[in-house]
Formats: structure tokens, C-alpha cells, sequence
């Protein structure tokens, strides 16, 4: 690589900064010198000021894991003319009016990156209403793409840049950004109405308002409007194509290959040549206007990352549950079948299970949240990996149906994609405020085990052992994804099939009962002595013909019976058996770099990018802590109190007010204490460092049992 | 009766007998036809095979006795095995009815019946499954289930037995007691406008549609034989007694002295007629139809009935001649038409993206998006 740019360059300025600090280096070692661009080095120190070099032994540097700071290198590349910095990492915002196409466009730039090897993170936020009025804050829709170099965990705190469409766009995003960020604008948009709309007095292009930011004004509409005319497009469809010029202006600073996007908007809008034509027709004219305009000294690389060796996709969570679920059914041999009522963000399961036919998927829309898992519990009933999907809603109408499997004792998979709540609540937002409701949110003593995922491409692992344990223990389990989860993106390495595990399981082909006359007969609930669980006899299996329902049974027989004592028995049976899965579940790990941890950071389903890469930062500057995450959370692992028992201070972040750290505190007498974040957004990197810090510096100030919040940390 | 009979559904028995081997079967393959079973002999049964251990809990002199005495004599009849019979209830007193039968069955949850047989009959298409529901079961607290599982044409033979009342919870009125009906829940008397479950389901546009009572076993083996042998949703009305809360409310149509004049037997292609001399009639005018006397009218103005008229219109009208049991009613089969059953569209629709694609195979699933090389 050639001239290293000078550190003298803002980091900020720059279209590109170091986010997450990996653990710092030796002050001496590389810092100084501050300007290796290869990505494979340690370079630069991690962001903070904090005390550096205080990293531990298990604190070595890994490839790609250490931040560059926003160090820029030139170099040539496809793009001639223009020089190219090289930057470690990168954070974009595509923001516009929710009939703009930014989730396409943000999508479409994620793709080409991840084709380019980066590792990245994505962040689709957008209304409720599929149209809300145009030019409102209300109406705003971005997507936060986070590409990089190196191994990162986030979508990103604040963005490097900013594409605003128009003024509520600006408007929306422009207090996320730090000075020095550089702003994109569409300054057709920029006009009285639309700023009267956004709530802009004077024209913050002109007043003053952006001198903060290196603002780049781009008359995105009218160029669009020009570009396409040889398509033959009406001027009113015309303008709807500027998400791609955007699109292939942003592709051009930060040097996305072009073809792969050339060659989706021709299978997309194949049926539509005219669409295609005049989305293509943007795309270049976006691209070219980069190339000419010389608005950029220079354009952008983010190089591969390092990543494990193996073929990698792009995948959201939704996808790789769905997937997750069509591999249950292959490794079980069963059939799968779900049964489902569309709600957001859980909707995509059933539209990508749906397509799935060949797998033998069978997929009902049913009438409610009701017969949907009722259709799943009937089709389990009949020997199905039977599947329902849904959100907090859903699962409030499907408790009693859930209560039912249980008492019947019955594999089904009850997956709840959270959103922001109660009600309606923030249907397109995240939330992870269900965990109590999965937990106890059914009448009588009905335990449901439950499983959550931690990472987009995690889904498909834990779909695969939500159906393990419901197969092997007859059980309905509840699998708690969320909205963050759901829409958000990473490259996910293909796991190997064959490595994948054999979750089948006999159904029951004869009769397990002796009666006293030395006779056989079958007892539907006579339990496997180790697991606990009951045959599974489906219908068509001669000889095996037998009733069983909602009411209490007797242990064994499954005959109808009120006695009290039997009552007794069979609550405690179905309490132990789920209890017993802890036995049968891997250990919770710690991830305890120094292995003198001060605090220890426990947390569950989606906080897991930025818990951890919170607390790579705060090591970056001192801190002594460790971080676990749950991915069993009933039962909890075996060795969970041990662990959290090892620690001084444990903090707990949700995004809820307080439900894994009410449980942790009631099951484990430990004085952990929990960090909420209640905005329908996840949590940043940075809250969980700055929670971090005051939690190791202040231990003693916090009264037992408060709580900390994120808000007011941010 | 020789020893052995077709069974009456042609693909039994391959996905059950796929299921006990796991791993035996293509996963997720769709029930292929009935090479295993139809090469099954159904053995000659009795009552006696298809009555449970357990002792019937029902008030002594309750209808649901007389209906489950049908069922269970009508069972040996149908040609069909008990390990391919599925009872699956809701809760009343009507869905203990599982609990009686010695085959598979499930006592569900209120009203939810219709909505765990559609996920069973789908996932399940070879085995032969019966829904027994009540009135509040099916046209309360089920209700939307019940009209998703008729327009969906599941293929599921539903027995509704229509005691006007709830039964388990001791006495309140219901979706079909009448105007004015004093309860525990109404002692000023029921200000809701009552349902007819016929209209109801026509209205759905149920393929199949009958009622019956529980007065007169003959009838009733017949109607279920006839649903049963419908391949679809079929709903069967059962007028049903319920001797403790709601007694006599089918008196004034069902006692031996009114049945004559009070019912009116639906009899497909003939002309609509009832009365112990056949005296009276139904004719249709102005999109209404309406008792007559035949003298008065002539035989030939007497309305044809036509189970197998795809326009439901007319079934609708007759459903509409009683507004309760009060007036004379008719019974007998209103609907009876082909449609194709929900099951077979669903797996159609496997088998042929089986077919189009090749069996699904992971490893291609999980590369089909862009994907990217590191070494
Ligand atoms: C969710 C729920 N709500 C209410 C009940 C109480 N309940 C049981 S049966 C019943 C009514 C049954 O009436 P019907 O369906 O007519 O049956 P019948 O007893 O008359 O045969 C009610 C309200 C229940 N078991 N579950
Ligand atoms: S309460 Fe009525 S319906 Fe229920 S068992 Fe007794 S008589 Fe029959
Ligand atoms: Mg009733």
C-alpha cells in the first residue's frame, strides 16, 4: 500500500472512524505510527482517551480485531481519478421518506459489501404505517449499515455519513451524528414545503445549523429525473428511481462493485423493463456524478475482513430462523409444519417458509394467533414438527393453545419475534419485554423452556435446538427472537450440513404397558425414566389408540383423573421434566479475557453485539470485566449460578425494565443489578461501556437493586 | 358382510406407517397414496371395538347418549380402522365424547376444535377425523374457527350437538337459545338475537351441511354416513336434548305426536312435501321459502330440492322456513357438493414443488442467496 495519510486528518472528518475498540495495543507498539493500512495489523488506538495498554494476557491482538482509527491510505483501485483511502471501518445511514426505497437501498449496499468480504451489521428502522405522510418526521425511514475490515458486533453507534433524502430525514438523523460527519443531502427536496413539514423555520442548508458537519449537496431528484429520460418514464415515476442514484453515488466514494447491483436490478424488475431500465439509468448516473463532480478528494475502501474460512452469506435473522426450521424438520425427519397469523416483524418467517414447499413445509395462514398454533399443536398431534410464529401479541392469544401443549405433552415450537410493547406498542421497533410473559404468561404451573437467540445468523442454530428439545422432551418450547434481530443482517458463514446433529426421534410403535394378567396395553403417559418425557403415539399406529386432553391426567395411564395427590404428582412431573433439561444443555461460557473480572456483564437474545463490544471497549480502558450470554434461559444452565456467583457486581442489560435481572436475582439471591433501555432502538456499544465504568467505579453508591439507564447514559 | 371392506378414505395408512420408522421416509414427503394401507384388510368390527373403558359421565337421560349410541353402532358400518379414527372435541359437555371412543381422540380447549383438526387433517390427510363441538363451542368461543374450517372445505366431519344452552357451565343461555329465554345469566330473559347454525354454515358456504335430532337413531347414522362419505368439511346439526338445563326445548318438533307435522324430511330430487299424508309443502316465491298445502298449491308447484346445487341460495331459503324449533323444520342433508378439500390443495401444492424442484436439499437452500468465498 502506498502513502500512508497522516493522522492529521480528523478521524471524525474522515467517511470512516474506528467504533468498536478492539483491545488496545502497547502505547509504543504501533500507535504512533498510526497508519499501517493493512487491515490485518493492529493499528491506531482504539477511540477512547482511556488508559491504554493495560490490556491482560488473553488480551492479544486477534487479525482484524483491533479498530484503525479512521486512518485513510491511498491506493489505487477501479475507481481512476479519484484517490483512494483506505479505512478500517465505516458506518452509513440511508435515511429518507418511507416511500423512498431506503430499506432497498440500504440492503442493496449491505449486499455488495458483504460480496465484497466485509464483515458488517445492519440496522433497518422504519414506521409502522407503510406510507405515512410523506415529508413528516412520522414518515422517515432509515437503514444503518456497519461495514468493516475487521470482526465487529454492531450496526454502529453514530454514522459516518448520512444520506438525508429529504428535510425530515436530516431532521430525524442529524443528533446521531458526531461533528465532522459527512451529510449526503438531496437538495431538491429541500424546498418550503418540505422544511415547513420537517419543522425546519430556515433552511438549515443555508443557516448555519450543519457547519458542523462536511455537508455535500447533491440535487438528487432533478439529476434522477434527467438520467432516466432515454427509459421513457413519466417524470412523476421518474423521480422514484433516486434511491438508486443515491444508491450508485454512495457505491461510488466508497468503492462497491457495481455489477452485482446491476444484475439485481435486472432480475428484480425483470417484469417491468421500463422500471429496470430507469433504475439502472440512476444507479449510473449516481455513480458517475461521483466520479465527475469531484465533490471527493478522494473515494473509500473498507477491505475484506478476516473472517473464518468458508462461504459466507448475508443473512437476517428472520431468514436464518426460517432456514433454522427447514433444517429441524430435515435433521428430525419430520415433515414441518406452521401454522401462523402475520404480524410484524415475524410476518417473513411464513413468507420464506412458505416458499419452502419442496422441503415438504406445509404453511397455513390460519384465521388468528389461535388457530395458528392450534393448526401447529393438531399437526404435532399427528407426528408434524409443528411451528408457530408470531409477536407479543400473538402469544397473548396463543397462552391458553400453549398451556394445552403442555398438558399434552406435545413437541411444538412457539417462536415470538418481540416488538416495542404493550398493545400494539412500536410494531416495527425492538423490544425484549416478553421474556416474563414466556416465562409465566399462562395460567397454572406451565413451564415452557425457552431458548434466544443471540445474532442474526444465530437463529438458525437455536431454531435447530428449540426443536431438539422439544422433539427429544415432548414439550412445547418458546423461542424469543426480536425485531432487532429479525430485520438486522450479518455475513453468517454456511454451517457444514453434515455436521449438523441428528435430532430425530421415535414415535412409539407398541404398546408399553404389562397389566397384572401379563397383557399389554398402551399407557400414554408412562415416562422415559431419564428424560421424562411420554411416548409419542400418532394416530394410525394400530394398537396405540388412546385419549388424551387439557384435563388433569393420571400419571401413566393419562386417563381422565381429579385426584388431589395425582394433581400434586403431575404438576411436579411436568415442572421436573423441564427442570431437567439443564442437564442436557451446554454450559453457560465466560468470556473473561484477564480472568480477574470485576464485573460480570450477563445478558440474553440480541444484546449480545453490543454487550460485547461494549465491553471490549471499557477493557480498552481498564476495566476488569467479563461478559456471559444466555442462550437457555428456562432452564438456566447448570452452571449459572456458579458463575455469576464468581463475581462481585453483575449487571444485566435489557431491553425491558428489568425481567432476566428479576429472575436472576430470584432464582440465584445475587445482587445483580439491571441496565434498561426501553426505546424500541438496541442498545449501543457505548451505553454498555459507560454503564460498564460508572458500574466498576461507583459499586458501592447504587443502592440494592436499581437500576441504571441507558438513556440517560447515551 | 364379507371379512373384509375398502377402507372408505383411499390414502390411509403411508404416513403413519412412514412415521414409526423415522428416518424411513423422505422427510416431509406427502402421504403417497394408499399402497400400504389399501393392501391392509379392515378387520370386521362391532359396537363393542369402538366403545372406550370409560365409564360415561353424562346425566342420565342427556340426548348426547343416544347420539353416541349411533355413532359407535355406525363406526363397523364405515368400513374404516379405529387407528386411523381421530375424535378431537372442544370442551362442553358434548366434547367428552373422545373420551368414549376407542380410537385415537383429543379434548381440546374451548372452541378450538376446528382450528387443531385443520393442522392434523393437513399434516394427516389419509386419517379420518370427526370434531365434536357444542353450540356454544362451535358458535361462541369457536365461532370465526368453525366458519374458516367450512370455507377452507377441511376435510373433517363436524358434529354439532345443538342443546340450546351450555350444558357444562351449568345452565347459561347460548349462541342459539331463543329471544327471551330466562337463564341463570338472563333472569329477565336472553336479549340476543339467536344463530342458526344451518344458515350459518350455507353461509360459509359450506360444501356439505345436514341436521338431524338425537330422537331418532336411524336418521342420524344416516346423516353421519353421509357426511362421513362427503370428502370435505361436513357440518351435521344435532337437535340434542339436555335434560338438566334446557329440557323439552325441542319439544314442540320432536315428540313422536308432532314429528310428523313439524319436520320436514329433505329428500334430494323429490318434491318437498311433509305432514302425515304428505299434505304440505314448501314452494320458493320472491327469494323466500314458505310452507304450503299441497291441495292448494298442486304438486308441481312444490319446490325440487337439489342437494347438489353449487349456488347455495336455495339451501339458504329452507334454512331459513324455521326460526326455531317451533315452526315446522326441515332435516335431512341441505347441501351436499364437491369442492376440493383443503388437505389436497395444501399437499398439492408440495407434491408438485416436490416434483417442479427436486426434493429440497439444505445445502443448495443455504447457499441460494449471493454468497462469498474466504480462504
Ligand atoms: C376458555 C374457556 N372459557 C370458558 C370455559 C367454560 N365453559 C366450558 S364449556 C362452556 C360452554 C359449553 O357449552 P356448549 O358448547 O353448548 O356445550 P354443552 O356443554 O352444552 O354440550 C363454557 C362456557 C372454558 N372451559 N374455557
Ligand atoms: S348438563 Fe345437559 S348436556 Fe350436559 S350432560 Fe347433563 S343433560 Fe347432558
Ligand atoms: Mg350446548
Amino acid at each position: 500500500m502506498a502513502d500512508v495519510a497522516t493522522g492529521a486528518q480528523s478521524p471524525r472528518a474522515a467517511l470512516g472512524t474506528a467504533v468498536e475498540g478492539g483491545p488496545a495495543p502497547d502505547p509504543g507498539d504501533t500507535a504512533g505510527t498510526a497508519g499501517t493500512a493493512e487491515p490485518a495489523g493492529p493499528a491506531g488506538t482504539a477511540e477512547p482517551a482511556g488508559p491504554a495498554g493495560t490490556a491482560g494476557p488473553g488480551d492479544a491482538p486477534e487479525p482484524g480485531d483491533a479498530a484503525g482509527g479512521g486512518l485513510a491510505a491511498e491506493g489505487t483501485g477501479p475507481t481512476a481519478g479519484v484517490p483512494h483511502r483506505v479505512l478500517d471501518q465505516v458506518v452509513v445511514r440511508f435515511a429518507g421518506d418511507s416511500g423512498d426505497g431506503m430499506q432497498l437501498t440500504g440492503d442493496r449496499f449491505t449486499t455488495s459489501s458483504a460480496m465484497l468480504g466485509n464483515d458488517l451489521s445492519t440496522l433497518p428502522d422504519f414506521p409502522a404505517e407503510i406510507r405515512a405522510p410523506a415529508g413528516t418526521l412520522a414518515g422517515v425511514s432509515a437503514f444503518q449499515v456497519h461495514i468493516s475490515d475487521h470482526d465487529i458486533l454492531t450496526p454502529g453507534d453514530r454514522p459516518d455519513v448520512l444520506v438525508a433524502m429529504n428535510p425530515a430525514a436530516l431532521r430525524a438523523n442529524v443528533g446521531d451524528l458526531d461533528p465532522g460527519a459527512t451529510i449526503l443531502v438531496n437538495t431538491d427536496a429541500f424546498e418550503e414545503r418540505n422544511l415547513a413539514k420537517a419543522g425546519y423555520a430556515s433552511n438549515p442548508l443555508r443557516d448555519g445549523t450543519l457547519d458542523r458537519f462536511r455537508v455535500l449537496e447533491v440535487a438528487m431528484t432533478s439529476m434522477t429525473m434527467e438520467a432516466v429520460k432515454p427509459s421513457g418514464t413519466k417524470p412523476r415515476d421518474a423521480e422514484r428511481s433516486k434511491n438508486f442514484f443515491a444508491l450508485g453515488l454512495v457505491s461510488f466514494m466508497y468503492t462497491r462493485p457495481v455489477e452485482p447491483t446491476l444484475a439485481w436490478i435486472a432480475g428484480r424488475f425483470a417484469r417491468t423493463p421500463m422500471v429496470a431500465q430507469a433504475n439502472t439509468l440512476a444507479f449510473k448516473a449516481g455513480w458517475n456524478f461521483g466520479e465527475t463532480a469531484e465533490l471527493f478528494d478522494s473515494v473509500y475502501e473498507v477491505r475484506p475482513a478476516h473472517l473464518e474460512p468458508g462461504t459466507y452469506t448475508n443473512i437476517s435473522g428472520n431468514t436464518a430462523m426460517a432456514w433454522g426450521l427447514v433444517a429441524a424438520g430435515q435433521l428430525a425427519r419430520l415433515p414441518v409444519f406452521l401454522g401462523s397469523y402475520p404480524i410484524t416483524p415475524a410476518s417473513d418467517i411464513l413468507h420464506e417458509l412458505s416458499k419452502r414447499k419442496n422441503f415438504g413445509v406445509r404453511t397455513v395462514q390460519a384465521e388468528d394467533e389461535i388457530a395458528g398454533i392450534g393448526a401447529a399443536l393438531g399437526a404435532a398431534y399427528g407426528g408434524a414438527l409443528g411451528v408457530t410464529t408470531t409477536s407479543g401479541p400473538g402469544i397473548a392469544l396463543k397462552s391458553e393453545t400453549m398451556g394445552l401443549a403442555v398438558s399434552l405433552e406435545l413437541p411444538l415450537l412457539i417462536l415470538d419475534i418481540q416488538r416495542g410493547g404493550p398493545s400494539t406498542g412500536l410494531p416495527t421497533k425492538t423490544e425484549q419485554a416478553d421474556l416474563l410473559q414466556a416465562m409465566f404468561g399462562r395460567h397454572g404451573e406451565s413451564p415452557i423452556p425457552i431458548v434466544a437467540p443471540a445474532t442474526p445468523g444465530d437463529c438458525f442454530f437455536v431454531a435447530i435446538e428449540a426443536a431438539r428439545i422439544a422433539l427429544k422432551y415432548r414439550t412445547p418450547v418458546l423461542v424469543l427472537s426480536d425485531g432487532y434481530l429479525a430485520n438486522g443482517a450479518e455475513p453468517w458463514r454456511l454451517p457444514v450440513v453434515e455436521d449438523l446433529p441428528d435430532i430425530s426421534v421415535p414415535f412409539a410403535s407398541e404398546p408399553n404397558h404389562r397389566r397384572d394378567d401379563g397383557s399389554y396395553d398402551f399407557w400414554p403417559y408412562l415416562r422415559d425414566p431419564v428424560t421424562l418425557a411420554r411416548p409419542w403415539a400418532v394416530p394410525g399406529t394400530s394398537g396405540l389408540e388412546h385419549r388424551i386432553g387439557g384435563l388433569e391426567k393420571a400419571d401413566g395411564s393419562g386417563d381422565v383423573s381429579y385426584s388431589p395427590a395425582n394433581h400434586e404428582t403431575m404438576v411436579r412431573l411436568r415442572a421436573a421434566k423441564v427442570a431437567g433439561i439443564a442437564a442436557d444443555i451446554a454450559a453457560l461460557e465466560v468470556d473473561d479475557p484477564g480472568g480477574n473480572g470485576e464485573l460480570l456483564v450477563l445478558g440474553w437474545g440480541s444484546t449480545y453485539g453490543a454487550i460485547t463490544a461494549g465491553a471490549r471497549r471499557a477493557r480498552a480502558r481498564g476495566a476488569k470485566v467479563a461478559t456471559a450470554h444466555l442462550r437457555h434461559l428456562n432452564p438456566f444452565p447448570p452452571n449459572l449460578a456458579e458463575v455469576v456467583r464468581g463475581y462481585e457486581r453483575v449487571l444485566v442489560p435489557e431491553m425491558n425494565l428489568g425481567q432476566l435481572v428479576r429472575l436472576v436475582r430470584a432464582e440465584l439471591l445475587v445482587d445483580a443489578r439491571a441496565l434498561s433501555k426501553v426505546s424500541g432502538q438496541p442498545f449501543r456499544a457505548g451505553e454498555i461501556e459507560a454503564a460498564i465504568m460508572e458500574m466498576l467505579e461507583a459499586p458501592a453508591a447504587r443502592p440494592v437493586g436499581s437500576e441504571l439507564t441507558a438513556g440517560s447514559l447515551s | 358382510m364379507t371379512d373384509t371392506v375398502t377402507p372408505g378414505l383411499a390414502a390411509a395408512g403411508t404416513a403413519a406407517a412412514a412415521a414409526t420408522t423415522p428416518g424411513a421416509a423422505t422427510p416431509g414427503a406427502a402421504p403417497s397414496g394408499a399402497t400400504a394401507a389399501s393392501a391392509r384388510p379392515v378387520a370386521v368390527t362391532t359396537k363393542k371395538d369402538w366403545t372406550s373403558d370409560q365409564e360415561v359421565r353424562w346425566c342420565p337421560g342427556c340426548g348426547d347418549y343416544s347420539i353416541l349410541t349411533a355413532v359407535q353402532m355406525l363406526m363397523p358400518e364405515l368400513g374404516v380402522r379405529r387407528e386411523d379414527t381421530v375424535f378431537v372435541s372442544g370442551i362442553g359437555c358434548s366434547s367428552r365424547f373422545p373420551y368414549y371412543m376407542s380410537t385415537y381422540g383429543m379434548h381440546s380447549i374451548h372452541g378450538r376444535a376446528p382450528a387443531i383438526a385443520t393442522g392434523l387433517a393437513v399434516s394427516r390427510p389419509e386419517l379420518d377425523i370427526w370434531v365434536i363441538t357444542g353450540d356454544g363451542d362451535a358458535l361462541s368461543i369457536g365461532g370465526n374457527h368453525l366458519l374458516h374450517a367450512l370455507r377452507r372445505n377441511v376435510n373433517l366431519t363436524i358434529l354439532l350437538f345443538n342443546n340450546q344452552i351450555y350444558g357444562l357451565t351449568k345452565g347459561q343461555y347460548s349462541p342459539t337459545s331463543e329471544p327471551g329465554k330466562v337463564t341463570k345469566s338472563t333472569p329477565f330473559g336472553s336479549l340476543d338475537h339467536p344463530y342458526n347454525p344451518v344458515s350459518l354454515a350455507l353461509g360459509a358456504e359450506a360444501t356439505f351441511v345436514a341436521r338431524t335430532h338425537d330422537m331418532d337413531r336411524k336418521h342420524m347414522m344416516e346423516t353421519f354416513r353421509r357426511a362421513h362419505a362427503h370428502r370435505g368439511a361436513s357440518l351435521v346439526e344435532i337437535y340434542q336434548n339436555c335434560n338438566v338445563f334446557n329440557d323439552g326445548a325441542f319439544d314442540a318438533i320432536l315428540t313422536k305426536d308432532a314429528r310428523p307435522q313439524m319436520l320436514i324430511p329433505l329428500q334430494d330430487g323429490e318434491p318437498i312435501r311433509f305432514g302425515p299424508e304428505g299434505e304440505r309443502g314448501v314452494v320458493i316465491e320472491d327469494g323466500t321459502a314458505r310452507v304450503v298445502e299441497v291441495a292448494e298449491v298442486g304438486v308441481d308447484a312444490l319446490a325440487v330440492h337439489d342437494e347438489h346445487r353449487e349456488d347455495p341460495s336455495l339451501a339458504f331459503m329452507l334454512s331459513r322456513l324455521a326460526a326455531g324449533p317451533y315452526t315446522p323444520t326441515p332435516i335431512g342433508v341441505f347441501r351436499d357438493v364437491e369442492r376440493a378439500d383443503y388437505a389436497s390443495l395444501v399437499n398439492g401444492q408440495v407434491e408438485a414443488a416436490m416434483v417442479e424442484k427436486g426434493p429440497g436439499d439444505l445445502a443448495s437452500l443455504l447457499a441460494s442467496g449471493s454468497t462469498w468465498t474466504v480462504d
